[in-house]
């Protein structure tokens, strides 16, 4: 046996490759389980539970910041002259459409809410994910010069935002801020964090 | 002592090696200032290894405890403040260190031929050695550390279709957390730091098989005593550099503590003053910049606007902007190697290359507002942001263009031994 392979040099490079595309395989293999345990576990997937809040807590014209999964989320309560700077500035926007999927199909219109007054957005930015500054009021007081109609700025990296969570044009984020899901519970009751049962 | 010496080296090659890396390894023998950082680098990196060690006798890497073992390392550890200094002052001063020797390398074309490979391994531990920086500085857990770690992870969201996934895979959350400090706790205190070890020893083993270049640039090996073979204008290393590093080595550790003994914050460039304050994941704060060596590239990142709605042009650009020393060896083309004999078209491009990055990397720690806006006829633009982009196409052309300028230079000629 050993002496016919002796004769036959190509039998042996041929084992030879199999065996270091067996082992290579095998190699892969052996690291699986190092790749995988850098995913999030299953108790940082159970962290993102959604949150319950109550509307009524926020003051016309306020906003409030809820934490889940570890992110701001914003509510603001917006008042009449905030809802009409969502017109106004609407040909400054990029996305004004909200074209870009970034808000479940419920919140796909204007105010990019379910009820028009409440804004429900996450505070994180689209670009590098830094937490803007809400500057809801307008004008000059904002520190962003007078045609400032309110809205978020991220001094990150001067991203703007307006109070629909719609990006302008020009700055270096690319969407829209996100929308999470989020389904009323009562007339005031919110969850945030899951969709409507069968919706 | 003799014959214990002989015992060794019949098992193991003790006084081989001595003498082939130390006391007949042949450097030349024109030195001058520029070669200090290179042994200063090693140096660095044994003060970060034992310090390091010792803090993580007391640091605890989980993102409830973090920031106060910190705090409790600072106030109620013995000589813990000063270790933890030790350790903050010298991550900066390792890249203080490195910046000078690979500019170094640069005038002095050690990059050239023969010395690609060593070059190529010296790159190496600039990136690994910017990873294991950039991994250390989470640990802290302070505004600084959350908000940088989340600007820097956020990065690789840009790359297209698996980006999301990436981004995840690396943080081991949705978010910068627990999962995040104690992975990145592990690659900066073992795997890194074995990766830049094996580097720095395969970095030293290329250059003693080359030998090391010299402010002229000229090889030593060319002119060899033709009865004892040992290059005429080589000095063994050691005593003559052994004894001239350690010059060095004092000079630079006065600095050294200096900076721990008074300033180790550095007016909040080595330790940025909104990490003192623990990390708050639902407020950033008002201006966040990375530490300053690595701004330059940070401004970099800024400096290229979104297209097609994404911000991976200005990843890319910012990625480049470190690869693209890999291909120095071979973007080069002087006939000459030393900035001494080069013509003026290759030493006005160094000294534009220089001021370039000193001007990213002082935007890199400030707003983009810095310097107000542009009139209208500029389209209201933000000066610094032209600015930085301006010195981001300099930087760029400083590679991009070498191949062209450095072959079209009007050289001196080389002298053929070294000079003084």
């Amino acid at each position: 046996m050993a002496d016919t392979d002796h004769g036959n040099p190509g039998k042996r490079r041929f084992l030879l490759a199999a065996t270091t595309v067996a082992g290579g395989a095998a190699a892969v293999a052996a690291a699986s389980p190092f790749f995988l345990s850098w995913f999030p576990s299953e108790r940082a997937k159970a962290a993102g539970a959604p949150v319950e809040f109550d509307m009524s807590k926020v003051e016309p014209g306020m906003l409030v910041t809820v934490e889940w999964r570890g992110k701001p989320v914003w509510i603001v309560h917006r008042t009449k002259e905030m809802l009409d700077s969502l017109d106004a500035v609407a040909s400054e926007l990029a996305d004004p459409g909200s074209d870009v999927t970034m808000q479940p199909d419920y919140c796909k219109n204007k105010e990019r809410a379910q009820k028009p007054q409440y804004l429900v957005v996450e505070g994180i930015c689209t670009h590098l994910g830094c937490s803007p500054t809400a500057l809801l009021k307008s004008g000059t007081e904002s520190g962003l010069g007078e045609g400032w109609k309110g809205g978020f700025y991220c001094s990150c990296h001067g991203s703007k935002f307006d109070l629909a969570g719609r990006v302008f044009k020009g700055v270096p984020a690319p969407t829209n801020l996100r929308i999470p899901a989020h389904t009323y519970l009562s007339e005031t009751r919110v969850l945030i964090g899951e969709d409507k049962k069968g919706a | 002592m003799g014959a214990l010496m002989q015992w060794i080296d019949e098992r193991f090659p003790a006084t081989k090696l001595w003498k082939e890396h130390l006391s007949e390894y042949y450097a030349p023998k024109n030195f001058n200032f520029w070669y200090y950082f290179g042994s200063l680098a090693l140096l660095v990196l044994v003060i970060q290894i034992v310090s390091g060690i010792f803090l993580t006798m007391h640091y605890k890497p989980d993102a409830a405890q973090a920031f106060n073992s910190v705090e409790y390392i600072m106030r109620d550890v013995p000589g813990g403040w000063i270790i933890r200094y030790i350790h903050s002052t010298g991550a900066s001063m390792f890249f203080v260190v490195v910046y000078l020797h690979m500019f170094r390398g640069l005038i002095y074309g050690s990059h050239r031929k023969p010395r690609e490979l060593i070059w190529l391994f010296g790159t190496l531990i600039y990136l690994v050695l910017m990873a294991e920086a950039f991994m250390g500085y989470l640990l802290p857990w302070g505004q600084m550390s959350y908000w940088g770690a989340q600007v820097i992870v956020n990065l690789f969201s840009a790359v297209p279709f698996i980006g999301e996934d990436l981004s995840v895979w690396i943080r081991g959350d949705y978010v910068i957390g627990d999962a995040t400090l104690s992975r990145f706790f592990a690659l900066h205190v073992i795997a890194l730091p074995l990766v830049l070890i094996a580097l720095v020893v395969v970095h030293i083993i290329a250059l003693h098989e080359v030998g090391s270049n010299n402010p002229d640039g000229v090889e030593i090996k060319k002119n060899k005593d033709p009865k004892t073979g040992k290059p005429l204008d080589g000095i063994p290393f050691h005593p003559y550099y052994t004894l001239k590093d350690m010059v060095g080595v004092v000079v630079f550790l006065m600095v050294f503590t200096a900076i721990i003994f008074f300033a180790p914050e550095m007016g909040g460039y080595f330790l940025e003053y909104n990490n003192f304050i623990p990390a708050d994941p639902l407020v950033t704060p008002p201006h966040i910049a990375p530490v300053w060596y690595f701004t330059p590239f940070y401004s970099i990142l800024r400096a290229v606007p979104p297209m097609f709605g994404s911000q991976f042009p200005g990843v890319v650009a910012m990625g480049l902007a470190v690869v693209i020393l890999f291909f120095l060896p071979w973007l080069d083309r002087g006939k000459v190697k030393s900035i001494r004999y080069r013509g003026t078209l290759f030493k006005s491009w160094i000294v534009a290359f220089v001021v370039v990055f000193l001007i990213l990397g002082y935007l890199g720690t400030k707003p983009t507002n810095l310097w107000g806006q542009f009139g209208g006829w500029l389209g209201h633009a933000e000066v610094a942001t032209v600015v930085a982009r301006l010195c981001t196409l300099a930087y760029f052309a400083f590679f991009l263009l070498m191949p062209w300028y450095t072959s079209k230079d009007k050289t001196l000629p080389e002298p053929s031994r070294v000079t003084h």
